[in-house]
């Protein structure tokens, strides 16, 4: 049985992260009880947040097998969130079985190490198979249009969050300090403290909105406040938990506050297509798991890539 | 009926609870107009797609809960072989009703119903009679309408389902996963209007509750 490596920088990091749950959750707690504050929106938020940290870590740390159950799992979740949101034709059922059936497949391909059948498998074997596959249910009313929105359900929910997966078999010989756990941890991290700081400087300084039409609640100076503070927290995390320099952290934590926001108002903008407020009521407090990764879907791959460019990955397969 | 309860507990607590919730995922609206059915009896009226929905519907309760829920269907579907007749009774707890009339009068039709709701348990009943093709919410039998009139101090529970049309449509073989929405409307009590105005005040908040869920969001 494979486990995953945990460093004695990622145990600390994540040490760290639990540390800073606990605080935030007395904090909230002391407020509710002893100011007397309404709270209770953010007690949930919190209290769903801590659920979803400690379901990864206790994924990742019991074996590799697990670990991939887990990400499949969620790559499930959010794939059958978008088809329940979009329009289906009853033909399209016969279609969808099969797009379902890519999810195992791609995350068994990503835990045999096959990297480069992980790149093409979604992109152009899944998109050929789903249009032979609706060509022989042979209903072509709006044919190109369902084919188009399954393929992309596909692309985003489990194409993109597969490159978690390929981050977590990145070798310990590219990240001696902290291994795939250190690179998945800050990526992780980095994403979601992205949407919170551009909330929170939306919140406190925001005058100019960016993009009315899609997300009237996004402005330039949380925008910005994101990608200064997420460069700023990259940089700290990079130095123990990558092999980066000082100053490909911070570009690293730029690019990934400007793609998380792209991830973001992309799925408002389907949202608000949609005529939906949230993809589903999965998790309290916080919406569906698709309005909650959304800025992941956007992260996940260009770090990956981002990293192969700065250092050679060598994903050596048969284990 | 220890042995009866005893497996419907486990079918649902195991099997069905964990399929409908893991696999295929709810959204429910207005969870607050739920009754504690631990509590007091009452009789949920739903639309009605597939075969999914009484699954649905039902873990929406507590597995303990769930002993005391009934879903009333076709004995001409539902119960025609023995086999049938028993699994269904053993595992869902279902009230067969015949929905051919003969010369049988309303006490006797409604006996078994009538039966359980006087001794406090709920009944699950779809007033189309019969599933839909096309998720849209044809005419109510006045079935439920008599049910109501015999037990006028028991409430009425309109609920809207979308979802399980897609899931599994009248006639398929296949289960595509879904995610079902399910929304709950206040209980109605019975108001000593004919049976057929009473049928459509309930059709009229099944479909009301459809219109909450096609009505876009604003965001």
């Amino acid at each position: 049985m494979e486990h995953f490596v945990f460093t004695h920088n990622a145990k600390w990091a994540i040490v760290i992260l639990y540390s800073i749950i606990a605080f935030l959750m007395a904090a909230v707690k002391i407020g509710q009880t002893v100011f007397k504050k309404d709270l209770e929106n953010l007690w949930i938020r919190l209290k769903s947040f801590f659920v979803i940290v400690l379901l990864f870590t206790l994924a990742f740390c019991f074996n590799k097998i697990t670990a991939f159950i887990f990400l499949a799992l969620i790559s499930y979740l959010c794939f059958k969130e978008f088809v329940s949101l979009i329009p289906t034709r009853k033909t399209d059922r016969n279609v969808l079985i099969w797009a379902y059936w890519s999810i195992p497949v791609t995350y068994y391909i990503i835990y045999t190490h096959w990297a480069t059948l992980f790149y093409l498998f979604i992109p152009l074997y899944m998109f050929m198979l789903l249009s032979v596959r609706m060509v022989i249910s042979g209903n072509t009313q709006g044919f190109l249009k369902n084919l188009a929105v399954m393929q992309y359900g596909l692309m985003t929910t489990v194409y993109a969050l597969g490159y978690l997966g390929l981050i977590a078999i990145i070798p310990m010989e590219n990240n001696p300090q902290a291994g795939a756990v250190g690179l998945l941890f800050y990526i992780l991290v980095l994403t979601v403290s992205n949407d919170f700081m551009q909330m929170f400087c939306g919140k406190l300084f925001g005058k100019h909105k960016i993009i009315p039409n899609v997300s009237p609640n996004k402005t330039w100076e949380g925008f910005i406040g994101g990608v200064i503070g997420t460069s700023g927290l990259s940089v700290l995390m990079g130095y123990f938990l990558t092999p980066f320099t000082i100053w490909q952290s911070a570009f690293a934590g730029a690019v990934l506050a400007v793609c998380g926001f792209f991830g973001d108002v992309t799925m408002s903008a389907i949202k608000r297509d949609l005529g939906v407020k949230d993809t589903s009521t999965l998790i309290p407090g916080h919406g569906g798991i698709l309005d909650r990764l959304d800025s992941l879907l956007f992260t996940a791959p260009l770090f990956f890539h981002y990293f192969a460019y700065t250092y050679t990955i060598i994903i050596t397969r048969g284990t | 009926m220890f042995f009866q309860k005893f497996f419907k507990y486990l079918f649902f607590l195991f099997i069905i609870k964990p399929y409908i919730y893991l696999i295929l995922g709810v959204n429910v609206k207005g969870a607050e107009n739920l009754p504690k059915v631990s509590m007091q009896p009452s009789i949920i009226v739903a639309n009605h797609n597939s075969h999914v929905d009484t699954l649905l519907l039902m873990s929406l309760f507590s597995p303990s809960q769930i002993l005391k829920i009934h879903p009333v269907a076709a004995a001409d579907y539902f119960c025609n072989t023995k086999l049938k007749s028993f699994l269904f009774k053993t595992l869902i707890g279902l009230i067969p009703i015949k929905r051919k009339i003969g010369k049988t009068t309303k006490e006797e039709l409604f006996r078994e119903i009538n039966d359980a709701l006087r001794s406090g348990e709920t009944i699950i009943i779809y007033p189309e009679g019969t599933r839909g093709n096309d998720n849209s919410i044809q005419s109510f039998k006045s079935g439920v309408s008599h049910i109501a009139a015999m037990n006028p101090d028991i409430p009425v529970i309109p609920i809207y389902i979308n979802g399980p049309d897609r899931i599994l449509p009248k006639g398929a073989f296949l289960w595509v996963p879904f995610i079902a929405d399910v929304y709950i409307s206040e209980p109605i009590k019975y108001d000593g209007t004919p049976t057929r105005v009473f049928t459509e005040r309930i059709k009229a908040a099944v479909e009301a509750l459809k219109e909450e869920h096609q009505r876009r969001e604003e965001l």
